[in-house]
């Protein structure tokens, strides 16, 4: 098998990729959306059966930054197609916001093996303090996104200490704790808006408002969402690369040693509580930020939005793409928010059949839908 | 919670074939309730649970998450009506005794004793029988109890069966407390059982009984001396969970246990 001709199916995956995205956000009827998932199940399934899926993960791991960059123009298309079209461009923001989380997640739980159950409190952390300084300061909305996540980050850290110190269920339970502890209190907390939620402005930067939609000219005019979905692509992009960088560094190394066996770990001198913490920050901090992008865009938040369920939705993401594997964390975060938002069928239906289809998961195919290959330490190297 | 809505709806069957007489609707309501629980837990664990024995312990506490959130949906879609909350019936005699300002309700009584057997034959079961040595050791040792003849799967239906069919025997006591029960009761009731199980400490019954007064006294605490709201008792009693499990990471009564490597 010779890489170029590799390189070309993965091309091709992903223009077929995008072009059945777009269809699929594009489309209306339910008739066309179920007949569109048992297309794209069976062109898995004959993808899988012919050997083209592992081709086409060869050519992800041997032309890495070519194939992302392919991918990356395959989402700028994806969004440019709906560039007029609010509603659509707001499932992609939130798709990608999500994927932030879950990628922040993802180096708690995939790589450290730090249980967060909380991931929606700290989701909701982000989402406040957007609210509680745009209302009450003039501060750049970039400045609020980078502060939304180090709140994350501080009041998670009042949690380091009982994390450190427990393990497995008991560690669950502080986290679970947590997580309703957070919503009770925003539900009886009056100054943060109670159970009817708080407004968010939304936001501006040096005078270009991202609330009205973009004007060139007199005909085209776009979506304004298009300027929230600009900066969760960023957000997003950023995040991704931050999480390969992290998993291919000495940091990577040590985190995935600290999950695999904490005994052998300590024994080679690598500090367990150090590297915990600093995932657990890492983690929250892109998780924050995310909500404080999410609050601004959607411009209303209420307690609400940060039940215990949400957490569990977003660790059920995180497990649904395979722990610790980030190309996983962006299929399952669409499929999670897109699916439920387009067959509106299931709408109704939509925590049962998350709740069934995450134990389906676990059950069969416990290492998630792409799992996370193992670590090549040469660029294209394969065993 | 599913239990609590199979014994209502044993109530309505009883009361269909009319049977008036509470005693006998309250039998038939436990009975059923209990029972029905317990084959609900044994077949989860039979398909769910042993398969996955290997797999991590995060796996598995997932899956008994997802799987509340699977029975809590389905009884608020598929139950008729389910997604409001439905009156639960009087079935125990609604005297009061008074002394002074302070009032006895006959069925605060009988459910505190129904509640102290429940520990107590648990408790015997857990200690003094042969079977509950058979679930100490799987829990201990799952090899050494194969080796020594004990059937495992047995034993681990046994135990997620009694387990079910105590906590349906909390949720029909709770419903006949409150006189209402609601689709979405079981979660924040599972969350404070399971924490108040954890402070307490795994493995042991009076841990989990500890846990339980333990954290009722937060929430009691929190609702009478704060300051400013007693709104803020859960805040305050989560925020308790939290702090116990700083200063005892293995839970009040710890499990005695030590690592292999």
């Amino acid at each position: 098998m010779d890489t170029s001709k590799d390189m070309l199916i993965g091309l091709v995956a992903i223009v077929l990729g995008s072009i059945f995205t777009i269809t699929f956000i594009a489309i209306e009827s339910e008739t066309g959306i179920i007949g569109l998932i048992a297309l794209s199940g069976a062109a898995v399934v004959l993808a899988s059966r012919t050997g083209i899926s592992e081709r086409i993960s060869n050519a992800f791991s041997s032309n890495e930054s070519m194939m992302n960059s392919a991918v990356l123009v395959a989402v700028l298309v994806i969004i440019f197609w709906f560039r007029e079209d609010h509603f659509s461009l707001l499932m992609i923001a939130t798709v990608m916001l999500y994927l932030t989380a879950c990628l922040g997640l993802n180096i708690q739980l995939g790589y450290t093996g730090v249980v967060n159950f909380s991931g929606a409190a700290f989701f909701g952390i982000g989402c406040y303090t957007a609210a509680v300084l745009n209302q009450n300061t003039g501060l750049s909305p970039l400045i609020v996104l980078v502060i939304g996540g180090i709140m994350a980050a501080l009041i998670g850290s009042i949690l380091i200490l009982p994390m450190l110190r427990t393990r497995g269920h008991y560690a669950a339970v502080v986290t679970i704790a947590f997580a309703i502890l957070f919503k009770t209190f925003l539900e009886v907390n009056d100054t943060l808006g109670g159970a009817q939620g708080l407004k968010v402005p939304g936001m501006e930067i040096l005078g270009w408002d991202f609330n009205s939609n973009i004007e060139i000219g007199d005909e085209i005019e776009l979506s304004f969402y298009l300027n929230y979905v600009a900066i969760a692509l960023v957000l997003s992009v950023l995040a991704f690369i931050l999480m390969r960088r992290v998993e291919r560094s000495w940091i990577g190394l040590n985190l995935d040693a600290v999950r695999l066996d904490e005994t052998v770990a300590a024994c080679f001198g690598i500090s367990i509580k150090r590297w915990k913490v600093t995932a657990f920050t890492m983690g929250n901090f892109l998780i924050g930020m995310s909500g404080a992008v999410f609050a601004m865009m959607l411009g209303f938040i209420a307690p609400s939005n940060f039940a215990f369920s949400d957490s569990l939705m977003l660790l059920s993401i995180v497990l649904l793409g395979g722990m610790g594997s980030p190309w996983g964390t962006v299929v399952a975060a669409g499929l999670v928010i897109l699916l439920p938002e387009k067959l509106q069928v299931i709408q109704e239906y939509r925590f049962l059949l998350f709740a069934v289809v995450v134990i389906l998961i676990l059950v069969f195919k416990p290492q998630g839908l792409l799992p996370r290959g193992l670590r090549a330490y040469i660029p294209g190297w394969r065993g | 919670m599913v239990g609590t809505f199979v014994g209502f709806t044993t109530y309505l069957g009883l009361s269909a074939v009319g049977i008036d007489n509470a005693f006998v609707q309250l039998v038939g309501v436990l009975v059923v309730a209990v029972g029905a629980m317990a084959l609900l837990g044994a077949v989860i664990a039979r398909y769910l649970v042993l398969p996955l024995k290997s797999a991590p312990p995060l796996n598995i506490l997932l899956i008994t998450l997802m799987l509340g959130t699977v029975l809590r949906e389905s009884v608020r879609l598929f139950y008729p009506d389910g997604s409001n909350p439905k009156p639960f019936p009087y079935l125990l005699p609604t005297d009061s005794w008074a002394f002074g300002s302070f009032t006895l309700r006959a069925d605060s009584i009988i459910l505190f004793i129904g509640g102290l057997l429940v520990i107590i034959g648990v408790n015997v079961l857990i200690n003094k029988t042969k079977m509950g040595l058979a679930i100490r050791a799987v829990a201990q040792d799952e090899e050494t109890a194969k080796c020594m003849g004990i059937n495992y799967t047995f034993t681990v239906l046994l135990t997620f069966a009694l387990g079910s069919g105590v906590a349906a025997f909390a949720g029909v006591m709770n419903g006949l407390y409150y006189n209402e029960i609601n689709f979405s009761m079981g979660l924040l009731l599972g969350v404070i059982g399971f924490s108040a199980a954890i402070i307490g400490g795994l493995g042991n019954i009076y841990g989990a009984i500890l846990g339980g007064f333990l954290f009722a006294a937060l929430q009691t605490v929190g609702a009478v001396a704060l300051p400013f709201s007693s709104a803020y008792k859960d805040v305050f009693a989560f925020g308790g969970v939290i702090a116990l499990m700083v200063w005892r990471p293995t839970g009040l009564i710890a499990e005695k246990s030590s690592e292999r490597v």
